[in-house]
């Protein structure tokens, strides 16, 4: 599913601005995701990648153009609620709840935007967190789980909404080396499965491997889109063979 | 007259015991219900200061400040004396419950709002990412987590209100100091306002202790 050209994409990005003060972090973005995409996006620090998926379920709010996803336009009232149902996200530092046990962090969103049963919804988390491999810590609270843990959890509050798409912000990245491999597998087993993906990460070997498109930032724009094979192997642009240089080769 | 006849005299300590109760259950009753109010009260203006609209928190704002900076007790005297001018006229316990409540919200209004500053911003947006409305994301995420915070600070400004209330013998109100200086009056003897003193301290050192320990205890929890 590489197809730029799908007739009716189920993210729609159209002249995106986004300014910080005199500061421009998105410069007029465009960008399309196609339902069921893996959408990988790569850059240098600071290059707006987590401004752009932040846009998507407005925890950042633009200045200029359209973000659509599913036919909504994203902006303030009756409808962000809508979007936000549709879009999970898991964070670079988890964000887990510390007041609750790791499988009521699971069901609140059930219980509460979908309006499930506290027993219904306990359930429904209980198989999440089996399924992300960690069942038995759902009684826990999340300081007594790994890092590792802690994200799978994470995953598991965005599934429990059943989200059409999810957004993963270096998910990674706040992880001790060895527990990076169990949040990558676990994400691994979500693409493919029909739940559209946008992923910021830094593990290159990764993007390659689950990406359908690569999409590559540098301040504020976007310098390149291509395939994982074409982006890896022949980037186009000056700017993403700088980058890819300085990331591979060290 | 010895100092124990003079301040520790027991016979008319007992002699004035019914009085002084009566006055300490109004103090106490006063006392709570000023808390409460307070608490709640506070709660609203910080919900309306963070996230109101702009008229509102500049109301908040000003409001705030302008308790913080008035004497409770030219406030207390303003309410019973000078509100009956334009026609509201207030009981001493409610002149008493208004003015301790109005002033209490406005200090525990910053305690909750520095509370729920302390939360990190990715909480509220784990919440909102979610979908969970204003509403639940304070009641089942930022508040339970922000109580924590707040209840040392909150205790002690409920230590200040029950206080607070002895001012109340200024409007006439016959709280626990008033029946006190009455008791004295009537004995030509100081021993009553010992006596108060004592069921004040009886009242609140438990609470100070509580603080104290709330504060040692979160201080360890920090360190983690
Ligand atoms: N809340 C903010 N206030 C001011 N500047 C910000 C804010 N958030 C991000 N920026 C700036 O916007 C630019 C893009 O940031 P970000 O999207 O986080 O980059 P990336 O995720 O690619 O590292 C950076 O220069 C960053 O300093
Ligand atoms: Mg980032």
């Amino acid at each position: 599913m590489t197809t730029v050209t799908s007739p009716s994409p189920i993210i729609s990005m159209r002249g995106v601005t986004k300014r910080f003060g005199e500061f421009s972090a998105l410069k007029s973005i465009d960008l399309d995701v196609a339902p069921g995409e893996v959408v990988v996006l790569l850059g240098p620090s600071g290059s707006g990648k987590s401004t752009l998926i932040r846009c998507i379920n407005l925890l950042e709010t633009y200045d200029e153009g359209d973000v659509v996803v599913d036919g909504i336009r994203v902006e303030e009232g009756r409808n962000l609620r809508q979007v936000r149902e549709e879009v999970g996200m898991v964070f670079q530092a988890f964000n887990l709840f510390p007041n609750l046990t790791v499988r009521d962090n699971v069901a609140l969103g059930p219980v509460r935007v979908r309006g499930l049963s506290w027993q219904a919804a306990r359930e429904k988390a209980q198989a999440l967190l089996a399924r992300v491999g960690i069942g038995e810590q759902a009684e826990k609270y999340p300081i007594q789980l790994s890092g590792g843990q802690q994200q799978r959890v994470g995953i598991a509050r965005a599934l429990a909404m059943e989200p059409r798409i999810l957004l993963f912000d270096e998910p990674t990245s706040a992880l001790d080396p060895e527990m990076v491999g169990e949040v990558l597998d676990v994400i691994r087993t979500l693409a493919g499965t029909g739940t559209t993906m946008l992923l910021v990460t830094h593990e290159m070997g990764f993007a390659r491997k689950v990406a359908d498109r690569i999409v590559f930032m540098e301040a504020g724009e976007i310098k390149e889109i291509a395939s994982p094979d074409r982006f890896f192997t022949e980037p186009s642009s000056e700017r993403a063979r700088a980058f890819l240089d300085a990331v591979l080769n060290h | 007259m010895d100092l124990v006849t003079t301040f520790f005299n027991w016979p008319i300590f007992v002699r004035s015991l019914p009085l002084l109760l009566d006055g300490l259950w109004r103090t106490i009753a006063l006392g709570f219900l000023s808390i409460v109010l307070g608490l709640a009260g506070g709660l609203m203006l910080a919900l309306g200061r963070m996230y109101g609209p702009r008229f509102l928190k500049a109301v908040i704002i000003a409001y705030v400040d302008v308790f913080r900076a008035l004497p409770v007790l030219v406030w207390l005297v303003i309410v019973y004396y000078a509100l009956p001018f334009v026609g509201i006229s207030l009981s001493p316990f409610a002149s008493a419950a208004f003015a301790l409540t109005t002033v209490s919200s406005a200090y525990t209004a910053e305690i909750y709002r520095a509370g729920i500053d302390a939360i990190p911003r990715g909480q509220f947006e784990a919440a909102q990412a979610i979908g969970l409305s204003a509403f639940d994301l304070m009641r089942d995420v930022v508040l339970p987590q922000a109580i924590r915070i707040v209840i040392p600070p909150l205790t002690n400004n409920s230590i200040n209100v029950m206080k607070d209330t002895a001012l109340a013998s200024v409007v006439a109100m016959p709280d626990l100091l008033k029946q006190a200086t009455q008791a004295q009056a009537l004995a030509a003897n100081p021993t009553p306002l010992i006596g108060a003193a004592f069921l004040y301290l009886l009242l609140l050192l438990p609470l100070v202790r509580l603080v104290a320990i709330f504060e040692k205890r979160l201080g360890r929890s920090g360190r983690r």
